[in-house]
């Protein structure tokens, strides 16, 4: 008895995510069986591609703890992604463009965060504006689609081609050869980042604070906390991220173009909030972003696998599940305003 | 002399549209500069001749008419959203991807389903328009029930039709650009005798919303509900109720918008109907002098805001730059408005003024 009492709602939301992940996966496999689903390889390829997704939905993880929110990861990708582009066509090396496209990140997210910390405006009013700036700012940088092939940088497209095999889980084609699964550096990178998050959330100080100032930031202020400081680090980390997942995205596309990445604070936030983070802050994990990511990625590689089905399906489900879940959220703090 | 001279600049500090006109005044002037540089006539941006064409017979043309006829879409969407933020103190965001649906819905039925290049209407089109209406409309419902009935913040419940709908109209048009190259369907996006439409249904717009806060009690139980939702509760005001409505109105004038733009361009093109929009109606609203934070609203500074964010648009196209590249612009445009209306500037600027008051009176005294 005591047990199940422990199991509050927040964990409840959790337990809901995890299990529609795996009903989901299994779906997949039963129906798409003949096509290959049941490979390792199937799994690993949700991850590689969603790699800069992981990294982006951490970063929305944080940004919502604190009850903010930033719609303008998406843009900030896609300015990322130009960047890189740009930046190595006309012959600047790999490292030194990665570096300044974090440097960009921190910039963008210390004007955001003073913004919204320090003068108080709405989180969703500026990151919208921060969203048009960055679109804008990548077609102020080209108009073009630029792809980064080998000739522009080597070491880029090392990196990019790059594959880590996994020992295990591999399958034999209908030609006889044997197929070792594989990853990407991106996954790496992403996976990195999302032990990191998770670390720093659970045992620094400022991981702490973010949970105290989406509980009560009326509270977090009398108990002494620099409720400004904390958001506007808050949103520089965002951004950071944002750009960590950027350099993931173009290692994944190797292009940069104006409408790249579109939508992609969408499935950020609905990966979060699917994964059981709160809206209104104060409760979330990075694990269930985790979760809600790999979902996102299942419900769209059922629809490439399927082949069939218009490309704008994947967008309606995951607009659908968005939906389920906020509604069973609210129905969640109703019962619990309830109880008090 | 003096003590006049303060009133006045007072009276003037605290007239609600001082924002909205300055910006209006201030993009007039790039304009005249613009036209002096050039060489050509300073005063053509305020120039209206009538021209002749082949296609319409005898028009009104001119920059000025152009600016009113290309900013009727944001004039009618910023109506609502001026409503929806004053009730919710959030906004809507998915007005734009709502244009976009409508627009879709309405091309669909009037073309026929999997049809994508029609000059004959397969349903009467008067049965079009409603349908773009009433798919606003619907949309509206659906934000207003989630926002004031189940209590998510607003720009979350409307995070999910911004994502969804543009994708559920590319789904109605079998991910086709649906035109309808019909004259009785264009004219809305075109011309009635030398006036464009859309000047002509924006202004009946504003009409009947002027119109109605003015002779009901609305527009103060929207006020009040801003202000303090609970408050109005308790004094006997259905909260929830004002709250869905305002979310129906936004939604309804969406699906007017969107039948204005895809009229405008005879087809129905999902992924660009209605593409921003939601940033400038948010921007007319803000610019209008309206705080973001709900309450009191003023519709004429809406509206106002609307003509000026369009002035700003066609502005930055005569000065050459690209459509990509304009967001850039706006979204400097949005930061220091906001941030002019910000708490901590405001009581800032509210010390330093206070400091010289006192200043001068000790100097006086002295």
């Amino acid at each position: 008895m005591k047990k199940l009492q422990s199991i509050n709602s927040n964990t409840m939301l959790l337990l809901i995510t995890v299990a529609l992940f795996i009903a989901m996966y299994a779906g997949g496999c039963i129906a798409y069986g003949a096509k290959g689903f049941t490979h390792l390889q199937t799994f690993l390829n949700i991850l590689i591609t969603n790699s800069g997704l992981i990294c982006v939905a951490c970063g929305l993880t944080v940004v919502m703890l604190t009850a903010g929110i930033d719609i303008s990861v998406g843009s900030l990708v896609a300015m990322d992604c130009m960047m890189l582009a740009v930046g190595m066509r006309s012959g600047i090396g790999a490292a030194q463009m990665c570096l300044l496209v974090l440097l960009v990140g921190v910039i963008f997210g210390l004007v955001q965060g003073f913004l919204i910390g320090y003068l108080q405006i709405q989180p969703f009013i500026v990151t919208m504006a921060g969203m048009f700036f960055g679109r804008g700012m990548t077609a102020v940088i080209c108009t073009d689609q630029v792809s980064i092939t080998q000739d522009i940088n080597q070491a880029f497209y090392n990196w990019a081609n790059a594959k880590i095999i996994i020992p295990f889980g591999g399958y034999t084609n209908n030609k006889g050869k044997y197929m070792a699964p594989f990853v990407r550096v991106e996954v790496i990178i992403a996976l990195a980042v999302l032990l990191l998050i998770f670390l720093m959330l659970r045992y620094t100080r400022f991981g702490r604070s973010l949970y105290a100032i989406g509980g009560s930031e009326q509270s977090a202020a009398m108990m002494g906390l620099n409720v400004k400081q904390t958001k506007m680090k808050a949103y520089m980390l965002s951004s950071v991220l944002t750009s960590i997942g950027g350099i993931c995205y173009c290692l994944n596309t190797m292009a940069g173009s104006v409408q790249q990445a579109t939508g992609l604070e969408m499935d950020a936030i609905s990966s979060a909030v699917i994964g059981g983070t709160l809206l209104t802050g104060g409760v979330g994990n990075v694990l269930g972003t985790f979760v809600g990511v790999l979902i996102n990625g299942t419900i769209s590689s059922i629809v490439k696998t399927n082949g069939k089905l218009a490309s704008s399906w994947p967008n309606i489900l995951t607009a659908a599940l968005l939906f389920v879940f906020i509604v069973i959220q609210s129905l969640f703090a109703a019962m619990r305003t309830k109880k008090k | 002399m003096n003590l006049n001279e303060n009133k006045f600049w007072k009276k003037i500090k605290n007239w609600p549209l001082l924002l909205p006109v300055v910006a209006l005044i201030l993009v007039m002037a790039v304009n005249i500069l613009h036209d002096l540089a050039q060489g050509s006539n300073p005063f053509s941006f305020f120039m209206i001749t009538l021209n002749q064409t082949t296609s319409s017979g005898t028009i009104l043309y001119g920059r000025i008419i152009d600016i009113l006829n290309r900013g009727s879409e944001v004039a009618i969407l910023a109506l609502g959203m001026t409503l929806v933020v004053s009730s919710s103190a959030g906004t809507d965001i998915s007005v734009g991807s709502v244009m976009s649906l409508s627009a879709s819905f309405c091309c669909m039925l009037l073309a026929g389903y999997g049809v994508a290049n029609t000059t004959e209407l397969a349903v009467p089109l008067i049965v079009g328009v409603l349908a773009a209406f009433a798919m606003g409309t619907l949309c509206g419902a659906f934000n207003g029930t989630l926002v004031a009935y189940f209590g998510i913040q607003p720009m979350v419940a409307t995070l999910i039709l911004f994502s969804a709908a543009r994708a559920i109209g590319l789904l109605l048009c079998n991910n086709l650009i649906v035109y309808v190259r019909n004259s009785a369907f264009g004219v809305f996006g075109a011309f009635t005798g030398p006036l464009p439409t859309p000047i002509i249904i924006a202004a009946i717009c504003i009409a009947i919303v002027a119109l109605v806060l003015k002779n009901t009690s609305l527009g103060m139980y929207i006020q009040s509900v801003g202000i303090n939702a609970k408050a109005s509760r308790i004094a006997g005001l259905n909260s929830k109720k004002i709250i869905f409505l305002t979310y129906v109105i936004c939604g309804f004038f969406a699906g007017v918008a969107g039948l204005v733009n895809s009229s405008r361009i005879t087809s129905a093109d999902s992924n660009n109907i209605g593409l921003y929009y939601e940033m400038d109606a948010i921007l007319a609203v803000a610019l209008g002098g309206n705080s973001l934070g709900g309450g009191k609203f003023n519709l004429a500074g809406s509206v106002i805001g609307a003509y000026t964010i369009q002035a700003i648009t066609t502005t930055l196209y005569a000065l050459g730059v690209s459509t990509d590249q304009a967001p850039v612009y706006k979204a400097i445009i949005v930061i220091i408005i906001v941030a002019i209306q910000s708490a901590p500037l405001k009581a800032y600027f509210r010390k330093r003024s206070n400091i010289k008051e006192t200043g001068t009176k000790e100097a006086a005294r002295a």
